[in-house]
């Protein structure tokens, strides 16, 4: 008897085994084919511009990209600055936008959640406000601001600020009755139940908030860079057109690209930090 | 016992209504009820009868229409309120929520933390201190917000069909477990519930409700011995008699 069940737990594992065998080649052809699929597809591109199905002046070729890449990192030229310069400069103005509409537009749409007065005296402009694109303040801030660093950021603010407003506040509106009353009971102030109950419920949403805002900030940045600039990964691409180099402009696209990325990868692990308390269904 | 019965909280001639734009709802009607010192008193209806209402009235959370509710040697603040499972808060761990209604009042930390210690050792949550609610099962998220509604030594204990969303035999589980507590730490309980069975097997005295809008239709004083077994013909015939007495829409 005692053999029997014994034989069966050894022929469970060994199918076990088996199974997460299969599952870990599986996952390697799939990697195999993703990165034949990538493979393929940069061979077609270098092909295509060496053949010269496509002529050099609409597009460069990738090991072209790879080393426009490597001299942008120590030569200015041809677009007035190095790429570290241009990193630091959009960088600086999309932070500064960015972490404004934060440190304003969580605070604000968690109070606006929170108190029905306050709601209904800001919300009827919030509204008007909130279906301006961006972009649409480029006019109105350069009057206002000029064309310097100040209108740039503005405009990466404006983009920024409703995800942060509308996200924190609907965090506070789905707080359960339940919790409320609990702190209700348990003797907390108007003030408490929101400091200790809302503001915590509403942080995962706020969180939400605070990613899709940082990708329309860094979506901005090429818009807000229209603006009189001498440096920028914005500049750099526009500079690109103007001198058509496609290399330039591709060498500043996978740069935007690739720190947007990192910027949100850093964001994911700062949010999973701050609210780990969250269960994922 | 007949002796021993001093009113603690008394609900004099309550009534609740809301009034919506097109009707008014009658949720509570005159509903006068004593609340004895140290008893376990089971409010017993329908689900959606304005049983939860009724609490929420003693706890102050919602004002009467009419009437009123007294509390004798001791005031609406020294409350202890259990809710349903949901109620704790995720974001703290289970220390931070027991002791949350000590942090409120300013207690210091070391003070409060030795209190919160006692009453998660006395709900048998030792060694889960430091973890977070959803590492929990719902039999333990309610002992949670057992401790937490003890935390403030309140003189009263409200609770809100504290097992109506857990299983079966956790229900089981918990109904023993609040008995044994409340034998430790005595305090006046009263618990809404709408499973009759629950409320022969908790209560000292069960006050039968009737359907929307509430009011009492009968009052039954449970003399069985503790611990109580549910298949005890005494206690069949209990349960039947109640049974057999209330439009449980069950």
């Amino acid at each position: 008897m005692s053999d029997n069940s014994k034989q069966i737990s050894t022929e469970t594992a060994n199918s076990i085994q088996i199974e997460a065998k299969a599952k870990r080649r599986e996952a390697r052809q799939l990697l195999l084919i993703s990165t034949v699929s990538v493979l393929v597809f940069l061979c077609l591109w270098e092909l295509a511009v060496r053949a010269g199905w496509i002529d050099s002046k609409y597009l460069c070729a990738p090991t072209m990209v790879v080393e426009t890449f490597l001299q942008k990192l120590t030569d200015p030229k041809p677009d007035g600055a190095v790429l570290g310069v241009h990193i630091i400069t959009s960088l600086r103005l999309v932070l500064v936008g960015y972490l404004t509409a934060v440190i304003i537009g969580v605070p604000l749409g968690l109070i606006m959640g929170y108190y029905h007065t306050f709601d209904k005296l800001v919300s009827p402009i919030f509204e008007i406000v909130r279906p301006i694109p961006p972009i649409a303040w480029i006019p109105l801030s350069i009057i206002w601001l000029g064309v310097g660093t100040t209108a740039k950021a503005f405009i990466i603010f404006l983009a920024a600020f409703v995800p942060c407003v509308i996200n924190s506040y609907t965090g506070v509106k789905l707080t359960p009755v339940v919790y409320l009353n609990v702190a209700k009971t348990s003797g907390a102030s108007n003030w408490e139940v929101f400091w200790t109950v809302s503001r915590n419920y509403a942080m995962p949403l706020a969180f939400t908030g605070i990613q899709v805002a940082l990708g329309n900030a860094w979506s901005t940045l090429v818009a807000s860079e229209l603006l009189a600039a001498t440096a920028g990964l914005g500049y750099m691409i526009q500079q690109g057109r103007s001198l058509v180099r496609p290399d330039v402009i591709i060498v500043g696209m996978l740069t935007i690209g690739v720190i947007g990325a990192i910027l949100t990868t850093l964001l994911s692990k700062l949010e999973n930090h701050v609210v780990k308390w969250r269960s994922r269904a | 016992m007949d002796e021993q019965r001093v009113v603690k909280v008394h609900l004099e001639n309550i009534s609740k209504s809301f009034a919506s734009r097109k009707m008014i709802f009658e949720a509570v009607n005159h509903v006068t009820i004593d609340v004895y010192k140290n008893e376990f008193l089971v409010l017993l209806g329908p689900g959606q009868c304005g049983k939860t209402v009724l609490l929420n009235m003693v706890s102050g959370l919602e004002t009467p229409t009419e009437g009123k509710v007294e509390f004798i040697d001791s005031d609406a603040t020294d409350l202890g309120f259990v809710f349903q499972k949901t109620a704790v808060f995720p974001w703290k761990t289970v220390m931070e929520n027991v002791e949350m209604p000590l942090e409120l009042k300013g207690v210091p930390k070391a003070e409060r933390r030795e209190r919160a210690q006692y009453l998660i050792d006395l709900v048998g949550l030792n060694g889960f201190e430091n973890s977070l609610p959803k590492q929990l099962s719902g039999g333990m998220k309610q002992r949670v917000g057992i401790a937490r509604a003890y935390c403030n030594n309140p003189q009263v204990l409200l609770m809100d069909e504290p097992f109506g969303a857990l299983d079966a035999q956790t229900r089981y589980q918990m109904e023993e477990e609040i008995l044994r507590i409340w034998e430790q730490e005595k305090r006046t309980v009263i618990f809404v519930t709408n499973n009759i069975e629950e409320a022969v097997y908790l209560a000292d005295r069960i006050i039968v409700l009737s359907a929307c809008p509430a009011t009492v239709k009968e009052v039954y004083d449970i003399a069985l011995p503790r611990p109580r077994d549910y298949v005890d013909t005494e206690f069949l015939r209990i349960r039947e008699a109640i049974e057999a007495n209330t439009d449980l829409a069950l």
